[in-house]
């Protein structure tokens, strides 16, 4: 009998403590622990400043990257890229020849600068990327002399192949260790704390509940970077899909980073772009664990069921005719009317990933150095494939099967265009969230930002660079800063607020508020908008709030931290419908259509809006695209970068 | 055959995500520690195999079985509508993940 099903009710494993108080002080804190916060607190505690990480997880693990990494694009500074930071940056290659004007491009500067120096100090931590026992000596993907590997262009040569990068979460969390960073994993946390008890002043610090024991944490710091990670399950919720979860996303991600910023008086931008990632979760297979072409498994050759090759295209539609060029062609990628192809018949359903047919290095590239070593990959992928007999040197991943048209992109485990096209997944598409200045500093005092919480950044390199700079601003900071005093009222008002669901035993369960919200965010909020749809949108979210959320039950400290995060959602839903309500108009870029201002992307609206709370009501701002080298910016970005980035 | 049913909820969610093996667990907790969203819990009786409560939260990571000291003691089970397959390129055989008699396992690290 299966235990899962059939246990009796125990009492639960941890003890409880619901509102006990830990008071925590530190020059330095930082609220979230994946990537881009374990390098914040990395450089924070080697500018010995004081620094605590509060995770909501096991910072040994967590964060979307947190269970690997199988190559590091915008490696711009390592010694082999022809490529240079200043041109990484405003080229097309740097985000697949996506045209990218909203992008807060003095983080993506960052990036290029210090990626690959963020690779270095992993290296000391112990995570070797190199080739150092020439397993690929010769390959055309090596660098014979620094023996570092790389992929997709082999020319340019700025995204390297990461080794041994299903270890470097482990790598960092024992830095930590050894550099004395106090952790406390666990523990959600669930609001800033301001100067005054006032919104949209200095940022002092925060408090947190912990998750196993339900006590609470008052965090008190001179100093505080949100390294937290971008919302989801906005639009979409169900358990009963299996196969939610299959990408990078993190059930975990709630958007607790832009909601406490925004209640914080913390200014956003871009929330209004609703760019949707792939289709939605339950649509989807298991991530790099079906035989495809694109990213992780780039270049693969794909066969038809009839073993009849699909062929290679150069970005001009010149075909390839071997592997190799495939990765020295710029964008290569299968023929661009596969589709259509599908759809006359001269490719039959299913395909393969032809492993065999390649070159052994290439193949070992794909199932083994890249496979071996993504988060996510090593155990569920590679181990568990090889387990039940997958052998690459003799046997073809088969690829999912899907309308002919979903095979436009490359990611086909993803299923782009599979599902309800009104479930978006996500809104960040890789560039929303709070807005930072060169220091990577917001506009509320003592308040940095890092990693997926700033642009979105998705990926290690952004995470880990903007995590470094944040770090060394913030202790800079805190150096300098005055004692931080708690208010007590808003620690009270916080509590009252955080506990009200475990008073309650009854009423609506956090799944039934869970799916209720992404249901209005799916009318109000979908892929067309209108300002009268919006407005009732916010009056659907507040009345949820006022009616469902407030008799929403917690049975545990489990549950307590699910049901605010479906506090979290109302609010990150609420900036989502501010910042669309304000954007008059439609935006291309931003996957962003506006039914009653239909004219795509005016020359007048191509800028940032921003949004905040000043005394409890929306302010709207704005900001040019490159605000980032306006004045009082330096007008490049090499001098803004030297004159702040403390090195 | 026993003749007796029982009341009992529904499966709560189409995936047992993990399975361990009692036999082999030695209730170490680590998969516990390592888990992002409390999946698991530990048993209440010390020594025991940890509790596999919340499935329906299962990031698939694998994180759990990466860290377990004993090879074999957990394991992750996809879902059956993310399980996939492969056609042995020479032979024309198909093959996939959770059937009965699979070919030998590859047992072939990913670098080295």
């Amino acid at each position: 009998m299966n235990e899962i099903h059939y246990f009796q009710v125990k009492e639960w494993p941890y003890p409880v403590n619901y509102g006990k108080e830990n008071e925590v002080v530190a020059d330095v804190l930082i609220i979230g622990g994946g990537i881009a916060g374990c390098h914040a607190a990395i450089n924070a505690a080697k500018r010995s400043a004081k620094v605590i990480v509060v995770e909501k997880a096991a910072t040994i693990r967590s964060g979307c990257g947190g269970a690997g990494v199988d190559h590091w694009g915008s490696a711009f500074s390592n010694p082999c890229s022809k490529i240079t930071p200043e041109e990484g940056v405003e080229g097309e290659r740097m985000f697949a020849g996506m045209q990218m004007r909203y992008m807060p491009k003095h983080c993506q500067y960052i990036t290029a600068k210090e990626g690959y120096d963020a690779l270095l100090d992993a290296e000391k931590m112990g995570v070797q990327f190199r080739d150092v026992d020439d397993e690929f000596a010769g390959a055309p993907f090596r660098d014979e002399e620094t023996k570092i590997m790389f992929a997709y262009d082999y020319d340019n040569k700025t995204t390297i192949r990461v080794r041994g990068g299903a270890n470097i979460k482990p790598a960092l969390y024992n830095e930590l260790k050894r550099l004395g960073v106090e952790i406390y994993d666990r523990v959600m946390v669930t609001s800033l704390l301001n100067e005054g008890g006032k919104p949209g002043s200095r940022v002092i610090g925060a408090t947190g509940v912990n998750v196993r024991t339900g006590e609470f944490y008052i965090f008190k710091a001179k100093a505080t970077i949100i390294s937290t990670a971008q919302p989801l399950r906005i639009w979409v919720f169900s358990t009963e899909l299996a196969g939610s979860y299959s990408a990078h996303d993190d059930p975990n991600l709630a958007g607790d980073g832009c909601a406490m910023a925004w209640r914080a008086g913390a200014e956003l931008a871009l929330m209004e772009q609703t760019t949707p990632t792939s289709s939605a979760g339950g649509f989807r297979w298991p991530a790099y664990g079906v035989g495809h072409p694109g990213d992780t498994w780039y270049p693969c050759t794909i066969v038809d069921a009839n073993g009849k090759e699909i062929p290679w295209v150069d970005k001009d539609g010149n075909i390839l005719k071997t592997v190799e060029e495939r990765s020295r062609a710029g964008s290569a990628s299968p023929i661009r009317d596969l589709p259509e192809r599908i759809k006359k018949g001269e490719f039959a359903l299913p395909f393969y990933a032809d492993l065999p047919g390649m070159p052994p290095d290439e193949r070992r590239a794909i199932w083994g150095l890249m496979v071996g070593n993504e988060g996510k990959t090593r155990e569920g992928i590679y181990l568990l494939y090889n387990k039940a007999g997958f052998d690459p040197d003799k046997d073809m991943l088969q690829a999912n099967i899907m309308p002919p048209d979903c095979y436009s992109s490359v990611d086909w485990f993803q299923g782009w265009g599979v599902g309800p096209p009104q479930w978006l997944e996500t809104a960040f598409g890789g560039r929303a969230g709070v807005v930072v200045d060169w220091d990577l500093k917001t506009n509320l005092e003592g308040l940095y930002a890092a990693g997926n919480q700033i642009a979105g950044f998705a990926g290690h390199p952004g995470a880990s660079a903007t995590g470094r700079y944040a770090g060394r601003k913030a202790a800079a900071y805190a150096k300098t800063a005055s004692e931080p005093a708690i208010d007590r009222k808003q620690v009270e008002e916080e509590k009252a607020r955080v506990y009200a669901p475990i008073m309650r035993n009854k009423g609506m369960g956090w799944k039934e508020l869970q799916a209720g919200l992404c249901r209005v965010m799916q009318d109000y909020c979908g892929p067309y908008r209108n300002q009268e749809a919006l407005i009732m949108g916010l009056r659907w979210l507040d009345s949820i709030r006022e009616n469902e959320a407030s008799i929403a039950y917690a049975r545990n400290p489990h549950e307590l931290m699910r049901v605010l995060e479906c506090l979290v959602r109302i609010t990150v839903g609420e900036t989502m419908m501010h910042a669309s309500l304000a954007r008059k108009a439609s935006s291309r870029e931003l996957g962003f259509n506006r039914l009653d201002y239909p004219e795509m992307d005016p020359p007048e609206w191509n800028k940032f809006v921003t949004i905040s709370l000043e005394n409890g009501e929306v302010k709207v701002g704005e900001l040019p695209l490159n605000y980032y080298l306006l004045p009082p910016n330096a007008p490049t970005y090499e001098e803004n970068y030297k004159n702040h980035c403390d090195l | 055959m026993e003749s007796k049913a029982y009341l009992v909820p529904n499966p709560m969610t189409p995936c047992q995500a993990i399975v361990i093996d009692p036999k082999l667990c030695t209730g170490c907790n680590e998969c516990v520690e390592v888990c992002r969203t409390d999946v698991l819990v530990p048993n209440p009786e010390k020594g025991k195999p940890p509790i596999v409560l919340y499935p329906d939260e299962c990031w698939f990571g694998g994180c759990c079985v990466g860290h377990c000291p004993v090879p074999g003691a957990i394991r992750m089970e996809y879902p059956l509508n993310q399980r996939v397959g492969w056609k042995r390129k020479e032979t024309g055989e198909y093959f996939r993940i959770g059937m009965k008699n699979p070919p030998p396992p590859n047992t072939r690290p990913p670098v080295g």
